[in-house]
């Protein structure tokens, strides 16, 4: 196993202050962005040093960011945008707030170093509208950064413009879908845009634009600093560098540890976790917020990198783990899940704003005991219709994690199939 | 119903909206002032801030409605919301959504009949690793309207409730 105790975003996280910009300052901070614009660094040279590091996006859907960075069109009039998505919404799923509340530098100056590599002179954080501690904490750190000439028309004295605006969110799950969080900068109801054409061609505003995640963006600091190459081999195999895992439901010590990418799923809930609380036994888990189709207990050696989780026949997601233990039903849990969906469903598309309806509906009868005739192989249509078959991928993370509780635990949902109520939990 | 902004409130308006390439990319953020600034968000503050921006009211209905956190009828004093989904579905957040339901005496998005309390179930907080966990927005609270209160039980939920109680009868 990869060496545990090198940390970065949560490496001075004993300090209370950190979130202030002398607290940073004394632990090393903005030597990067110093290192980069007076040291003669390039916006590609940058570049690619965040390719080199393999990092791939935190937000959930894991694309390499340096291949994402090189989307953007190389010749431009248009201002390029850098949109950092802070909407964390993905239930289960609490790092980016902890970067935000705690180390909010970090981010800002990975998102000055990434417009500078990017060429671009304006970014918007969106953060979630219910996070106001973190909103405030940013708005705190761009005003200090600017202060300081890292944040405004002339970063250190180099004539790089570099303008932040923290946005807030207003309560919409959609927005973590990038084009939804387009639409919503813009003044607009959240709903997703066909792609193509990418953002990175016909973004916000109709100009060139990146979305990154918070987490993804506040590790370029480092990476500049010490080598694409050095961020790499913190992590596994084209799963560079370190990531933020949380636990969460019911372990011992729910919360957030940086480890390497490729750890194994055991390791985080039982040795950082501390295993199950009150003697309860492991049923199964969730393994990267609600949209990632469940696991078994017995499967929790799985190694916690995109590609191995895959084959598996889960996501990574988020990289935030929830545990739940015997004597949880999981038809209730999924209804819970299903409910969400049909909540933040946008209504764009049919056969989600339907499907989803339709899926939550289905689960609570089959909870009941009362499920229609065709049973778990009506749920199974229904997804199968919402698959595949929308805008964005928020009907697929509707269909998917109830195809996983089927798949994982289909006797338990064949109980309760005619048997007037919840054979688990009554 | 005539509405207008404060003059502070006008001065943020401004500060918001200088931040934006153009004026409809501030709705989001002057929609949160409008619902500072009255309370919540009638049909009469949505074509004032359409006014402001130059956005139809219309468009501005569509955002105002969209979104979970404007609120298109007055609420309580305190907004009590609670997270039930996944984490805190497992800690115990239905047992003391139910608990406040009885407690206060309302429904889900009820208000107490003295406007002391909403109470409202909503998903997730982001707080997973210190469920369950309860937002309260203060109406009156300008400076720090939104407050999150983690690591809930039902003893807890009492102390905090009374507590709030207690701010009510102190500064109406």
């Amino acid at each position: 196993m990869k060496n545990l105790d090198v940390k970065i975003l949560t490496k001075h996280l004993d300090d209370p202050e950190l979130h202030t910009l002398a607290a940073y300052e004394r632990h090393g901070g903005y030597g990067a962005l110093r290192k980069a614009l007076k040291g003669g660094m390039t916006p590609e040279k940058i570049h690619e040093e965040v390719k080199a590091s393999n990092l791939r996006g935190r937000g959930g859907a894991g694309f390499p960011t340096g291949i994402k960075w090189g989307f953007l069109p190389k010749q431009t009039e248009k201002p390029v945008y850098l949109v950092i998505n802070a909407d964390e919404g993905e239930p289960g799923t609490f790092k980016d707030r902890l970067i935000m509340e705690r180390n909010p530098h970090s981010l800002i100056e990975g998102c000055i170093l990434s417009c500078f590599a990017l060429k671009a002179n304006h970014c918007f954080i969106y953060i979630r509208g219910e996070l106001f501690k973190a909103i405030k904490r940013i708005e705190q750190a761009i005003e200090e950064a600017r202060a300081k000439g890292y944040v405004g028309p002339n970063v250190l004295g180099t004539g790089f413009r570099c303008e932040i605006v923290a946005h807030p969110g207003a309560g919409a799950y959609i927005c973590g879908e990038e084009m939804a969080l387009i639409e919503s900068l813009e003044g607009k109801p959240g709903q997703p845009r066909n792609k193509p054409p990418f953002p990175a061609h016909v973004g916000l505003f109709g100009c060139p634009t990146i979305v990154n995640n918070v987490e993804t963006i506040a590790y370029v600091p480092w990476i500049v600093e010490n080598g694409g190459q050095a961020y790499s081999d913190l992590g596994s195999d084209r799963n560079g560098g370190l990531k933020i895992w949380g636990v969460s439901g019911s372990v011992k010590r729910p919360g957030l540890w940086e480890l390497p990418m490729g750890i194994p799923m055991r390791y985080l809930i039982e040795e950082c976790a501390g295993g199950m609380k009150d003697g309860k036994v492991m049923k199964g888990v969730i393994p990267g917020g609600s949209s990632c189709p469940p696991m078994l207990a017995r499967e929790i050696d799985v190694a916690l990198d995109i590609e191995s989780i895959k084959k598996a026949g889960s996501m990574l997601g988020t990289g935030c783990v929830t545990v739940f233990e015997e004597g949880i039903c999981t038809v209730r849990l999924a209804q819970r899940i299903a409910h969400f969906y049909e909540h933040e469903s946008c209504g764009q598309c049919t056969p989600c704003r339907e499907g989803t309806g339709w899926l939550y509906r289905n689960v609570k009868r089959l909870e009941h005991g009362d499920a229609l005739e065709g049973g778990l192989g009506l749920l199974e249509s229904i997804c199968n219709r919402i698959l595949g078959n929308t805008i964005c991928a928020l009907g697929d993370a509707a269909a998917m994690p109830i195809q996983g509780f089927i798949q994982r635990f289909g006797d338990e949902w064949a109980a309760h199939l005619g048997a007037g109520r919840c054979p688990i939990q009554g | 119903m005539s509405l207008a902004f404060s003059d502070a409130a006008m001065r943020r308006f401004e500060k918001i909206v200088s931040r934006y390439p153009n004026k409809q990319a501030a709705l989001l953020p002057v929609l949160h002032l409008a619902q500072e600034e009255f309370g919540y968000v009638p049909p009469e503050a949505m074509e004032y801030v359409g006014a402001l921006l130059g956005v139809p009211p219309i468009k501005v209905q569509h955002v105002a409605t969209f979104y979970t956190m404007y609120n298109l009828k007055p609420v309580g004093r305190f907004h009590v919301q609670v997270c039930t989904n996944i984490a805190c579905y497992l800690t115990g957040g239905p047992e003391i959504f139910a608990h406040l339901k009885r407690k206060l005496g309302v429904e889900n998005k009820g208000t107490t009949a003295d406007g002391v309390f909403t109470l409202e179930e909503v998903e997730c907080l982001a707080a997973c690793g210190n469920a369950p966990a309860i937002q309260v927005n203060d109406k009156h609270d300008h400076e720090w309207p939104i407050v999150y209160h983690e690591d809930q039980t039902v003893a807890k939920v009492d102390a905090l409730i009374a507590d709030l109680r207690k701010k009510a009868s102190a500064s109406p």
